[in-house]
Order: C-alpha cells, then structure tokens, then sequence
C-alpha cells in the first residue's frame, strides 16, 4: 500500500504498455473478470425477478410462512443477496489487493515478466 | 410549536456549528475543501456515505409510502439497497484510482477535452440541484408542520445552515455532519422499531396479522400492485433506483475522502450494511405508522405520507420520542444538502472555472475563492427554487434525479472504463442523449401533466405515460454513447485505455 508517489517520478513515466502485458496484471484483470460479470448477471436477474414476478403475475401473493407471503419472503432474500454478495466481494477482493502489490512491486523493480 | 422539538433542533443546530468551526480551521486547501484531504477511515467514510444516502425522501417518503400502500413502498427500499451492489462492483474503486475531486476527473483522466468535462460537470450540477430542490421542498414542509415556521423562513433557515457549513467547513464539516446524522437516524429509527415489535410480542406473524385489520387497504395491503399498477412503469422505477445510485453525484465525491481504493471499498461495504439495516427497519416504521397511527391521520398530516415517522414517534413515545425524531429528520436534511451543495459546487469550481476557464492556471488560493463563491452561488440559486417549487410533488424531483444520474453518468462512467474504443464525441453525445432524454420524457410525463387540474402542473393528457422515463432513457444513454462513437472518424486512443485500465485497477500512478 505504502508505494510512495515519488517513487514513480523517480522512474521518469510509468510504462503502463509494459505493466498491461505482465502476467500478473493479466491474472489480476481475469480474476476481477471471473467474480464480477458472473455476480453482476446474477444481481440483476435476482433484483428483476422480483417486480417483473409482482408485475405479471399473482404467484407470490400466496402465504409461505403463516401470514408471510412468498412477496415479502423475496424481498427480504434481496436483503440476503446484497450483504452475500457485499462479504463474498470483500474476501475475493483480499486476494486482487495482493495481485495488486505483486504488479506494482514488479512494475517498480522494472521487471515485467 | 412544540418547545421540546425547538430545542432539539438547536442543539442540533449548535452541535454542526461546532464541528464546523472546527473544520473550518483545518479548511485551508482546495484538497481539504473537496475531500477532506482524503483522510476519512474506512468506517467514517461508510457512515458518511450512509448519511449522504439516507435522504428525507428515505426516513419519511419510505416510511409514508409503506404505512399507506404497503408493500409497494418498500420497492424503494430494496432498489436503494441493491444499487449499492453496482457501486462496489463497477464504480468505487476505479473511481477512486481515476478521479481526484469530482466525477469529472475520473472521465477527463482518459478523455482530456474541456467539452468531455464540461458536459461532466453540467450533469452533476444538474442532478444536485434537482435533489436538492427535493430535500429544500421538504425540508420547508417539515419545519412548518413541527415548529409552525413559515415554509419561507424554514427554506432560508435550512439554506443558510448548509451554505455555512460548506463555506466554512468544506468536507471535512460536510463528513462529520453526516456520520452525526447517520448515527442519530440508526438510533431513532432502532428505538422506534424495537417498541414497534414490542407491541406485536416480537412475533412477524402477529404483526402482519394484525397490520391487516389496520388499513383500509386490508388484506391487499400486505400485496404488491396497490401503487404500481403498470408493469412497466414499475420496471422502469426498479430500473432507475438500481442504477441511479452509481452516477449520483454526491455519493460518487465521497469517494475522493479516502486514501486509496481499497479503503473507498470498505467504505462502501460499511455502507451497505448501515443502509441494509435500516432499510429493512423501514418496514417497521410503516407497519407502526399503518397500525398505531392510522390512514386517516396519516393523510390528514401531509397527503403523500410524509409525517408518518414523526406521528409513529409521537404515538409511541410521545413527545420527548416526537421531538428526536423531528429534529433527526431536520438533521437528516441538512447533511444531504450540504453534501448536494459541495457536489454542484465542487463542479463549478473545480471543473469549470479551474479546469475550462483557467484552463488549470488558477492559483491555490483563486481556487478556494472560487469553490467558496461557487458554494454560496449554488445554495442562493438552489433556495430561490425551492422558494417558487413549493407545491412541487418531492417525489418526483428525486426520481428525475435518479433517473437522469442512471441515464447520463453511469453509461459514461461504465464506457470509460471497460471499452477501448469509446471515444470523446462518444462520452459527449451519451451524456447529452441520456440527460436530455430523461428531462424530455419526464417534461411529457404525468408527473407534469394531468387531466385533473391540480394534480400535476399542467393540466392536459400525458404524451408519455410512464411515470418514471428509466426504462427509455437508460438504454438511450448506452446507445447514445455506442452510435456517438461508432459514427465519429475520431480514433480512440489505444495507448490512454491501456493506462486508464492499469491505473483503474491498481491506482499505479494516481495523482
């Protein structure tokens, strides 16, 4: 974290050619890919499901726990979802901070391998 | 007037002074002005942006909504929340690696045009103002109905309260102000919540039992489809509430308060939790309202709801509870306006005069003259409007909000990112189609004209029939930036996409 903004004026510019092509800013960029556009397509389809089922049709309407509709059972699972999906980001999040590190050591050290 | 609720609200009122007269001596640089010298934790900042977030439209709309139609209220709620979810996964943390004091930065970083950034910077001025003409109108009603102030004086009281704060204390003022409110709106609402449940015996089931035979709406009460009835209109409101969030602009400046991306991340996720919870308390604070204060009386105090909270408070406390809960929703106003005015002002200032006007040659000192002046600019022009929209429907300001914030920012935002190929008459024309379309909808909408005088300002048949112009402009502003690209001979600049990625997604380099 500590990577001083002197540190890159002392290498005169960046050569951010070479840092896209490193191996591991090519890990970081996939592992990002891997969690966010399936967990994003999963969101949303979750998120709309819900007024487009109240919309067009009446099924939630029924009771699923006493006087608790299957409505109100989806509403509170969007609850659920987001702070899931909120804890599941922060660990996998751990794990591209330290792919970050990796880039910016080898970025620093000149080496792009 | 209630004497106990006047006191409150001036200590409030001492309490944000205070905090800005400290802030104040610690306001010296354009940094400190516009983010607080990106010194805000983790956790402060999560507060913060909760208390950014949690609007007036939030802690009374929300609350009216679901005591008087049930279940469609808490659409809101849900769509609040999970928009939170985008602005971790796409916006936060580029955000903050590309963007020094507004969302402009971020955008400029890849596409150094004074036309990119200015149109940037009209957007957000555009969407704070429409907000805050929202919580202004709100505010006025409020003060009027607890402390029986004229809608006049209470407007000006609010305006110069926030123009102060702004002015003198920058940031770092407008921040605490915020983690106060944040604080005193969790405490209010849990207290409320929990004799809510009280009086149900801690049983879901009795509550909803029982809420039933409270309402005139009866069994269909605890149903969807009492207020959205037409299915699209309640796609295009889902539509709006889900992606609004990430282009608006006073949430996307907290951003700059951190130090690094990884903290703006764990403000985020703070944020979410605070906001999820008291989300999920807005079904309590509805049930109690619909249950021990009644339709009636509900309706009879602000036709749209909005003093069910307080009425709840007074019902089940009386009025030292009656009296907390209306000064936390007055301090409620004041931290989102005061967050709504550094945003607009933060645009003029920085983006606009400093930026296009200077073109970066103003000193340090002509810039913080100019973000202070832009401060007391924005807060006369944004009171003068709520002076003439007094009779405007709240509600539908914020959704405009909303919705011009999904339609013109977010498109940009999301293009700037992770399309090589956009390019700057790209950014442009998407920004322009989806603020223009929304505006031009809304304008044909029934939110402005209706057959029944009275119900809407013009009175006259609606060209548009959706309440909310989402489900259109959203998808105007994607394509927007797509044909505004494809059909320009401007070539996008392969070398300036390679940087903007490495810098989005690991800060090296970030200035």
């Amino acid at each position: 974290m500590a990577v001083k903004k002197e540190s890159w004026a002392d290498q005169g510019g960046i050569n951010y050619e070479a840092i896209a092509q490193s191996a591991s800013f090519c890990e970081l960029i996939q592992a990002k890919k891997r969690f966010i556009i399936p967990a994003t397509i999963f969101f949303f389809v979750f998120y709309f499901a819900l007024p487009v089922l109240t919309s067009y049709s009446k099924a939630l309407n029924a009771p699923a726990i006493g006087p608790v509709s299957w409505a109100w059972l989806f509403a509170f699972a969007q609850f659920i979802m987001t702070w899931a999906l909120c804890i599941l980001y922060s660990k996998r999040a751990a794990q591209f901070d330290a792919i970050v590190e990796q880039v910016k050591r080898e970025a620093q050290e000149g080496g792009n391998a | 007037m209630h004497g106990l609720a006047f006191f409150l609200f001036l200590i409030i009122v001492a309490l944000t002074l205070i905090i800005t007269y400290y802030a104040s001596k610690r306001t010296k640089t354009t940094s400190e002005f516009y983010t607080a010298d990106s010194s805000l934790t983790g956790w402060q900042n999560g507060l913060a942006i909760a208390g950014d977030y949690m609007s007036a439209a939030s802690f009374l709309g929300i609350a009216g909504m679901i005591a008087l139609t049930g279940f469609d209220g808490f659409f809101y709620s849900i769509g609040f929340l999970v928009a939170y979810l985008v602005v971790l996964y796409i916006v936060a943390e580029p955000l903050r690696n590309l963007g020094k004091y507004t969302m402009a930065d971020m955008i400029a970083a890849r596409f150094d045009n004074k036309k990119v950034r200015g149109v940037a910077a009209l957007n957000t001025i555009a969407i704070s103002i429409f907000y805050m003409i929202a919580q202004l109108v709100g505010a006025g009603g409020l003060i009027k109905l607890l402390l029986g102030l004229d809608y006049v004086y209470s407007v000006l009281i609010v305006g110069i309260l926030m123009t102060v704060y702004v002015v003198f204390g920058g940031m770092t003022a407008t921040s605490w102000v915020q983690i106060v409110k944040a604080v005193l709106l969790m405490v209010g609402t849990f207290i409320i919540s929990i004799i809510v449940f009280a009086k149900f015996d801690f049983s879901i089931a009795k509550m909803f039992h029982e809420v039933k035979t409270a309402t005139p709406l009866g069994e269909a009460f605890l149903n969807p489809g009492n207020k959205f009835k037409d299915p699209l209109d309640t796609i295009s409101l889902n539509l709006a509430l889900v992606l609004g969030t990430a282009g608006l602009p006073h949430i996307l400046i907290r951003f700059f308060t951190v130090k690094d991306a990884p903290t703006a991340r764990k403000s985020v996720v703070y944020a979410t939790w605070i906001i999820g919870i008291f989300y999920v308390l807005t079904i309590f604070l509805g049930f109690g309202a619909a249950a021990f204060v009644g339709y009636d009386k509900i309706v009879a105090a602000n036709p749209a709801g909005n003093m069910a909270a307080p009425l709840l408070a007074e019902a089940l406390g009386g009025d030292f509870l009656f009296a907390f809960i209306s000064a936390v929703a007055f301090a409620t106003i004041l931290a989102v306006v005061a967050g709504l005015v550094l945003s607009a002002a933060s645009a003029f200032a920085h983006d606009f005069y400093s930026h296009i006007l200077r073109r970066g040659q103003a000193t340090e000192k002509e810039q913080m003259l100019a973000a202070r002046w832009a401060s007391v600019g924005v807060s006369v022009l944004s009171i003068l409007l709520a002076l003439f929209a007094q009779k405007m429907n709240v509600a539908f300001l914020v959704s405009l909000a909303f919705a011009v914030a999904a339609s013109a920012n977010l498109p940009t935002i999301v293009f700037t990112i992770f399309w090589r190929r956009f390019n700057t008459t790209g950014a442009i024309t998407g920004m322009l189609v989806g603020l223009i379309s929304a505006l031009v909808l809304v304008f044909f909408s029934p939110n402005v004209w209706s057959p029944q005088p009275g119900a809407a300002i013009f009175v006259g048949e609606p060209l548009f029939k959706l309440a909310n112009p989402g489900i259109i402009s959203i998808p105007l502003g994607f394509i927007g930036a797509i044909v505004g690209t494809l059909v320009s001979s401007k070539k996008a600049d392969e070398k300036k996409y390679t940087e903007i990625v490495v810098k989005a997604n690991t800060g090296i380099g970030r200035v």
